[in-house]
């Protein structure tokens, strides 16, 4: 098998790039959708380094995994954005700096 | 074309207990809607049948195969069933029989009897039993998952409740940041191995660390990563800071269940992942494997955090919160002393004794809030238990056990989980960190003593609410503290088959 | 060739991961995080994970972002906007975005051919002997329903879950009103109707 024209650690370094952008965004951004796509982008940038190195091993492993992760990603979606519409109805915001009922 | 696997190929028989709590949930979950509003009591008992048949099947392998250190994998190895499967299994289903019998009244009396609650709690001890009986890390990840999102629904149970909801979103927000991290560090681990089979990246560890590969810090951050997604679950010092908020904003009856399983699921995954897949990760210059130092530093910063900042709580579900908190530093200590050789059976047997032993007191001293507590979820101050002894002297009694077992007082469940840790400790050499486990529960009797004295010795109204099923669940839970209390053996035999089967 | 579309790919991946942060409006984010999916979705297809770019596209950019849009839009603008002057004018940008990700995948797909057996890996072989292309769906489902069996069985409990737990969340007031709502000082007169169905605009 010939070296890929794109070695596996360009695919690895953009994905651990777009992770710390969507850990920057959950801990940045106010807004709870948001904060929930900066998840999302997290995860996604875990599933390409595991396509990418699972081209590297030539084994279906990390495919596998991708495809859990994607209907993990599912549910915590369809629970999450629930969540949401509950807490949007009862407090009119789903700004998260508004999440302060409890103080030591 | 393709050879289809047969049901004697994936080893059916080894993983009943849990195969059948999955069955009795789903069922569960139809028959409820043929069970009328008002009769959900119908809905708790088949809950606590379901339960109860798991149980029996766990503790009759366990008592089979007392003599396993090899283990028998099912379900081409994603599953593990060994004697460590099967003592999670059965900490794991003690506790949610409890929690069970702490919800019913709760639920009726606050408004939110519904069925779901009680197929979610059965579906969330499936996902940590399955932590417990994990061999690779695509099982830990799923079962993490559903372990932790029915306990996000849950948390969010008291309906246009703001508290509750609060709770709600801020468990799934930080619990979905944890899985990120989770996932990432499964990504490179299996990008350094291979393979996300224990059995496989224990082997590939060995090669790698023979041929001084660079790929070793690959996998010293995936490991980190892991780490840190599983501290979450654990509330590990610093990704405890979901802990107090989720706790005292959740329904008291959820608290009780999740702050014993949540862990127990945790530190199960977190045994398999460091001494199964990772034992023998040990770097150049080092005599432990490499994440031992990690793991006591952590375990060192969230017993003094935990303990420090207990002291200063008035409200006792937030108490509780910081005391969960240093409880895992505790179980930290037998974690880490797994990375030394030789030790990991041992410090693996300490953990399944301080769980044990943590299920009943916990779920105990949540349950003794849900009668103090209101029906409007208020009346949980530490200032609300004055003079509860006059009152309810039972019940007085029951959370005075509690505190003592708690505070790791001789003759109660706790003095002999936090006995097996340290010893587990000073096994593997990690003397500081075990010299501050037993310092900080010294701080520790402070605030555990001050609840028993606001019951016993200050004035006050000190009213609770107790009914049947409750009363039931702080028994049992009392008693059960003191049993193994006054007999540590029945503890230490349990666990004495405990084995993991390395490299399997 | 390979190396220039990556850089390219990989600079839409990036810039849209950092547009979809900075964005003020949440339905833009929404946007960019689609096509950053799509973006990641390229990449599968250049790493012989065919079945997975399909994947990520129909579930990831199709179905759960339609979910996050969706949300937004129920929520309606306040929480999400500044300014509100006419509701639908994202929707050329949108159609302009599905366009390019229709274009990108389609010239990939016709570039680079048979899709499942791109790429220079050796097929694996079944246990009769049978080759299965890496990254393919007959792979992907082979090891599905042999290997990984059990967290198969396991997800499909979790969705079980996820759908219970949306209902049980998000229930409205058809069930009994527990008795006393202590935390929530001055229930807003709107509590009280329904809302789904009107956006919090109106």
């Amino acid at each position: 098998m010939e070296a890929p024209a794109v070695a596996t650690e360009l695919y690895v370094l953009l994905s651990a790039v777009l992770f710390i952008l969507g850990a920057l965004g959950v801990l940045l951004r106010r807004n709870a959708i948001l904060v929930f796509m900066s998840v999302e982008l997290m995860l996604n940038a875990a599933n390409l380094a595991l396509v990418a190195f699972a081209r590297q091993w030539g084994n279906g492993g990390g495919h596998l995994m991708v495809f859990f992760v994607m209907t993990v990603a599912a549910a915590e979606v369809a629970v999450g954005l629930a969540l949401i519409v509950a807490i949007y109805r009862t407090k009119k915001s789903i700004d998260i700096d508004l999440l302060h009922r409890f103080k030591d | 074309m393709f050879t289809v696997p047969s049901l004697s190929d994936l080893n059916l028989a080894a993983t009943l207990p849990a195969t059948l709590l999955a069955l009795g949930a789903s069922v569960l979950l139809v028959l409820d809607l043929f069970v009328p509003k008002g009769r959900k009591a119908l809905t708790a008992w088949l809950a606590l049948a379901v339960l109860g048949v798991s149980l029996i099947v766990a503790l009759l392998s366990l008592g089979d195969v007392v003599d396993l250190g090899t283990g028998e994998g099912a379900f081409f190895g994603l599953y593990i069933a060994d004697s460590f499967t099967d003592a999670v299994s059965v900490i794991v289903l003690v506790t949610a029989m409890l929690g069970v019998a702490v919800a019913y009244n709760y639920l009726e009396r606050t408004g939110m009897q519904r069925g779901e609650y009680y197929v979610l709690l059965l579906f969330s001890a499936l996902g940590a039993m399955l932590m417990g009986a994990a061999g690779d890390l695509v099982t830990v990840f799923v079962a993490l998952e559903l372990l932790s999102i029915p306990l996000y629904i849950l948390s969010g149970f008291r309906w246009r409740d703001e508290g509750s909801e609060e709770s709600a979103l801020k468990y799934f927000i930080l619990g979905a940041f944890a899985s990120g991290f989770l996932v990432y560090g499964i990504a490179l681990i299996y990008g350094a191995t291979g393979t996300t089979a224990f059995g496989g990246i224990w082997a590939a560890t060995r090669d790698l660390l023979a041929a001084d590969a660079a790929t070793k810090y690959v996998l010293l951050l995936g490991a980190g990563m892991v780490l840190a997604g599983l501290g979450f679950k654990v509330a590990a010092v610093p990704f405890h800071m979901w802990t107090p908020d989720v706790y005292q904003g959740a329904p008291t009856s959820v608290v009780a269940y999740m702050s014993v399983a949540a862990k127990v699921g945790g530190f199960a995954a977190l045994v398999r992942v460091l001494a199964w897949g990772l034992p023998d990760f040990v770097l150049s210059g080092q005599s432990a494997a490499a994440w031992q130092s990690t793991v006591w530093l952590i375990a060192a910063l969230t017993m003094i955090l935990g303990n420090v900042v207990a002291v200063a709580q008035n409200n006792l579900k937030r108490l509780l919160a910081y005391s969960s908190i240093a409880h895992a530093g505790y179980i930290l200590i037998a974690v880490a002393a797994m990375g030394t050789a030789g030790v990991a059976n041992e410090a693996a047997r300490a953990v399944v004794i301080y769980l044990m032993a943590y299920a009943f007191t916990n779920v105990g001293a949540f349950a003794v809030i849900v009668a103090v507590e209101r029906d409007d979820g208020g009346h949980t101050d530490i200032d609300n238990v004055r003079g509860l002894a006059k009152e309810q002297p039972v019940l007085a009694a029951s959370m005075a056990v509690f505190m003592l077992s708690l505070a790791g007082v001789p003759l109660t469940a706790g003095f002999v989980g936090k006995w097996f840790v340290f010893k587990a400790g000073l096994a593997a050499d990690l003397v500081p960190v075990t010299v501050i486990g037993v310092l900080t529960s010294a701080i520790s009797a402070y605030y555990y003593l001050r609840v028993i004295w606001f019951m016993y010795f200050e004035e006050g109204e000190g009213k609770a609410q107790i009914a049947w099923p409750l009363a039931w669940g702080i028994s049992v839970a009392a008693i059960g503290t003191l049993i193994l209390g006054f007999f540590p053996y029945l503890l230490s035999d349990m666990a004495r088959g405990i084995a993991l089967a390395f490299g399997g | 060739m390979e190396l220039t579309l990556f850089v390219i790919v990989g600079a839409i991946a990036l810039l849209s991961a950092v547009m979809m942060l900075i964005s003020e409006n949440a339905v833009y984010s929404a946007l960019f995080l689609i096509l950053n999916f799509a973006a990641i979705a390229f990449f599968y297809l250049m790493l012989d994970a065919g079945f997975l770019a399909m994947v990520q596209l129909a579930v990831y950019a199709g179905a759960i972002m339609v979910l996050f849009l969706f949300v937004i839009m129920l929520l309606g603008a306040d929480p999400v906007r500044h300014t509100t002057p006419r509701k639908l004018r994202w929707l050329p940008k949108a159609a302009m975005v599905l366009a390019v990700i229709f274009l990108l995948t389609a010239s990939v797909a016709i570039i680079r051919g048979d899709v499942g057996a791109v790429g220079g890996v050796a097929p694996t072989l079944t246990a009769d002997g049978q080759p299965l292309s890496f990254g393919s769906p007959a792979h992907i489902g082979w090891l599905l329903f042999t290997r990984y069996v059990l967290p198969l069985e396991i997800v499909a409990l979790l969705l079980l879950v996820a759908m219970v737990g949306a209902i049980v969340l998000t229930r409205d007031s058809v069930g009994k009103r527990p008795p006393v709502v202590r935390r929530l000082a001055n229930p807003p007169a709107e509590l009280e109707r329904p809302i789904v169905g009107e956006s919090g605009q109106s």
